[in-house]
């Protein structure tokens, strides 16, 4: 076993180990630092794919600031961290085998593809990838649209979710 | 050396733990922690098949950029919602929100 390998399979049994307990830990705000965990080890797969450049993005968006602002939600309902009752629904068992059915699904079609033990192609040294995804996102031939169009739907997302999230009765009080 | 099956089995594993939160847990909160798993382990199989397949396009890393987008896109809409329906409610257990039932 080489050390890559250990790597990915060290990594694996994090993200996966913590992303279960994501999924089954009482604590919500326990919940959101398995979470973290798990976020980090999907950085790490991608700097063992060579994407550098999605590997810090993972750590600035994801970890800086979709955990952040989930612990913030966390906080702002507080009640509902401390409750003692069951996390899950009493459907819990029909999600299980659903997952479970999804999963071994999947794992039967991807053995039937040809391309599942594909070999790692080298990445030619000339080759710049973050380079390539640079000029990729702002090209016209490439993805300038989608990727502009990308950025008018974050921020409407976050002008909608201001308006939601505002309290209009506060703001009248004083 | 690792073969591509490898990083496609963790993705598969990695979306239906997801999927088991989204269906199983009952507050709004874990559930978009569910969602999150699920687009990272979509993150993975893009790039994963960026560097196995098409080496040269860089198509894979450009989409998960933009999956990062709609991903933060995605929590601020549904962390406000979340707060706005717990300041009128005083819940964020999924059951409970049936303002929409007859």
């Amino acid at each position: 076993m080489t050390a890559i390998q250990a790597i990915f399979l060290v990594t694996s049994v994090v993200i996966l180990g913590s992303a279960l307990m994501v999924v089954t830990t009482r604590n919500l705000v326990h919940a959101a630092l398995w979470l973290v965990v798990a976020l980090f080890g999907v950085a790490v797969i991608f700097v063992v794919l060579n994407a550098g450049f999605l590997a810090i993005a993972q750590v600035v968006i994801y970890i800086g600031a979709i955990a952040i602002l989930m612990i913030f939600a966390i906080m702002l309902t507080q009640r509902v961290a401390q409750d003692s009752g069951p996390q899950t629904n009493p459907n819990w068992v029909w999600a299980f085998l659903v997952a479970a059915a999804l999963f071994g699904g999947l794992t039967w079609l991807l053995s039937a593809w040809s391309g599942f033990t594909t070999p790692l192609p080298e990445i030619s040294s000339r080759a710049d990838p973050l380079r390539q995804l640079g000029q990729a996102l702002v090209s016209p031939n490439a993805y300038v649209l989608p990727f502009e169009v990308a950025s008018v739907l974050l921020v409407a997302a976050l002008i909608g979710a201001i308006m939601i999230a505002w309290d209009r009765k506060v703001d009248k009080g004083d | 050396m690792i073969p591509l099956s490898w990083y496609l089995i963790l993705a598969a594993a990695l979306f239906c733990i997801g999927l088991y939160g989204v269906l199983a847990r009952k507050n709004a909160v874990a559930i978009l922690m569910g969602i999150e798993l699920m687009l990272n382990s979509v993150n993975i199989n893009l790039v994963a098949f960026w560097r196995y397949i098409t080496p040269e396009v860089i198509a894979g890393q450009a989409f998960a950029v933009m999956v990062f987008a709609v991903a933060a896109a995605e929590v601020a809409v549904g962390l406000a919602l979340v707060i706005s329906i717990y300041r009128r409610r005083s819940t964020v257990v999924a059951d409970e929100i049936d303002m929409l039932r007859l």
